[in-house]
């Protein structure tokens, strides 16, 4: 009688069990599928664009063939002087809150301000940008295109820094302090190397995140038809070019369009698949 | 003022039978007040350390042993809120005072802690590290230091072949001589060990300890222990704490066979901590 029991709570538990199973499936199919169904399109339509046409030639008028060689050439450009600024300061705050302010308020108040500005809506940034940087100058410009990427990249950056240091033990703080080694080499020598892996996948995140973004750039770099390297002036990138080539009537525009926007995809997967492959080498 | 010492002997009183002939004083701390913010965690302690001897400081978890040990290379500097008042004269400063520069202080008094802490670099860099901070000298001399340190910490036969590898790939008791080689290569006058085997195996273990033994010869040694067997064996004086004071100072023999202290011999026979 009392095995009997027994049994009829185990049953149920061994339902609620493979139920909760079943779900946890179920949710993790659903989630996937949608980024299978995303790359599958994406290679369906932008795969037949790929050819050596796309990063020889540049962005044709309407009804005619090119490339996308301009919007290669502007993206690449703007994200390397966004990280070139973003870097150095996300690593510098991310130190100072990690290392010198980790018990004061300001690193608290700081933390905070990062974590705002860490999920601000990208468009905000670029209105912000085009206040302080396109009016006073009076055009749009590549230079204010990478600042507004750069904005978003310092709060990845931070965010990052702050909490590899964070995972280095304060046993090897010590350890360096306890031969004589002033902090400032302490952080340079000894815990930058320990959190390389680390902050090296948050810089390349930060590049994964901002070689999508459309919206801050709309206000600040703009556009351009043509090929150029002047970053005074309005420049093109893959987003913006995907964004006007995909709204258009023309076809070999939205082809064009797809063929971007698979390249994107692409970097992206490849970027976060490194960073990865960096994190895991570690541990 | 102080109810819970009312037993313990006068400050001085506990050592004054160490026959002091033959011993030069290195460290003599005078009077030693710590506090973690306000709760007091030691509290006026007398103590001399000896120059090439080794003492040990034991006691119950929390006695401050530790706590202790930190001040002697200002390790408590690193984190706010922790300050320490009294004298800790070394080589007729107090180490104690603001004016000291406490790189070069940790540089005189090295450290080895409780786990081991190899820097994230090859065995070599983590011994040559330690030398190029102070000394400029020609690679060739580097690398005989390198080895010397080595040699020192007994760890030369077994990294000589990979010494570019990092040190990190070594074995838990390896790592923690190659921490010692990584002390003994600032050539430190006074070597603190905090605890230096309580994450290691038994075999690790004694070839710590017989390090120690050897290293004396040189430094002067500082070892803090859970283990009494360990203190017996590597020390030559004891220090017991209990509850931030220092109960009582003896040659190692004493603490062990005739302490004068009914908590020194309850703790020692095992009767708490």
């Amino acid at each position: 009688m009392a095995t009997g029991r027994v049994n009829a709570l185990y049953a149920r538990r061994r339902l609620r069990n493979t139920m909760a199973q079943g779900f946890a499936y179920a949710a993790t199919a659903f989630g996937l599928g949608w980024l299978v169904l995303i790359l599958a399109v994406l290679l369906f339509h932008g795969f037949g664009g790929l050819s050596l046409a796309v990063v020889t030639q540049n962005t044709p008028p309407p009804g005619s063939e090119g490339g996308l060689l301009n919007a290669i050439v502007g993206s690449i450009a703007m994200t390397a002087l966004a990280v070139a600024i973003g870097t150095p300061i996300g690593i510098l705050a991310g130190t100072y809150m990690a290392e010198y302010g980790r018990h004061g308020k300001l690193a608290t108040i700081v933390r905070f301000i990062n974590d705002i500005l860490l999920s601000a809506p990208s468009i905000v940034i670029g209105l912000f940008i085009y206040e302080v940087m396109v009016a006073p100058m009076g055009h749009f410009s590549g230079y204010a295109g990478a600042v507004a990427l750069a904005v978003i990249v310092i709060p990845v950056v931070v965010r990052t820094t702050e909490d590899m240091l964070r995972l280095v033990p304060d046993t090897l703080r010590e350890a360096a302090a306890s031969i004589g080694l002033p902090r400032s080499h302490m952080i340079v020598r000894i815990a930058y190397r320990a959190a390389r892996a680390g902050i090296v996948t948050g810089i390349l995140l930060a590049i994964a995140r901002i070689s999508g973004e459309t919206a801050p750039l709309l206000f600040t770099a703009l556009n351009n038809q043509f090929f150029t390297v002047d970053m005074n002036a309005p420049m093109p990138s893959l987003p913006v070019v995907i964004f006007q080539f995909a709204l258009s009537p023309y076809e070999e525009w939205q082809r064009l369009a797809w063929t971007g926007a698979l390249l994107i995809t692409i970097t992206v997967l490849a970027l976060s698949i490194f960073a990865r492959s960096l994190t895991a080498r570690r541990t | 003022m102080n109810i819970a010492s009312s037993s313990a002997p006068a400050p001085g009183a506990s050592q004054a039978g160490i026959d002091t002939a033959g011993l030069s004083e290195k460290v003599s701390i005078r009077d030693l007040e710590f506090f973690y913010g306000d709760s007091r965690a030691l509290k006026g302690i007398d103590l001399s350390l000896y120059a090439n001897k080794t003492t040990a400081f034991i006691g119950p978890s929390g006695c401050g042993k530790s706590t202790l040990l930190r001040v002697l290379n200002r390790m408590y500097d690193l984190y706010p809120g922790q300050r320490a008042t009294g004298e800790v004269m070394f080589d007729g400063e107090n180490l104690l005072d603001s004016s000291v520069d406490i790189n070069l202080l940790r540089a005189r008094i090295g450290m080895v802690f409780q786990k081991p802490t190899p820097f994230p670099m090859s065995i070599h860099e983590n011994v040559a590290f330690g030398i190029r901070l102070y000394e400029k000298l020609p690679r060739a001399e580097i690398d005989a230091r390198v080895e010397h340190a080595l040699r020192r910490a007994a760890l030369w036969d077994e990294v000589k072949d990979k010494l570019g590898a990092s040190g990190l790939g070594l074995s838990g008791g390896q790592q923690q001589r190659l921490c010692i080689a990584r002390t003994v290569a600032v050539k430190p006058e006074v070597i603190l060990f905090d605890e230096p085997c309580s994450a290691l195996d038994p075999i690790s273990t004694a070839k710590i300890e017989e390090l120690i033994d050897e290293l004396k010869q040189d430094y002067t040694i500082v070892i803090v222990t859970h283990n009494m067997q360990q203190a017996a064996r590597v020390s030559d004086f004891t220090a017991f704490m209990y509850l931030g004071e220092l109960i009582e100072f003896d040659v190692t023999e004493k603490i062990f066979t005739a302490p004068t202290d009914k908590r020194t011999q309850a703790y020692i026979t095992g009767r708490f901590g």
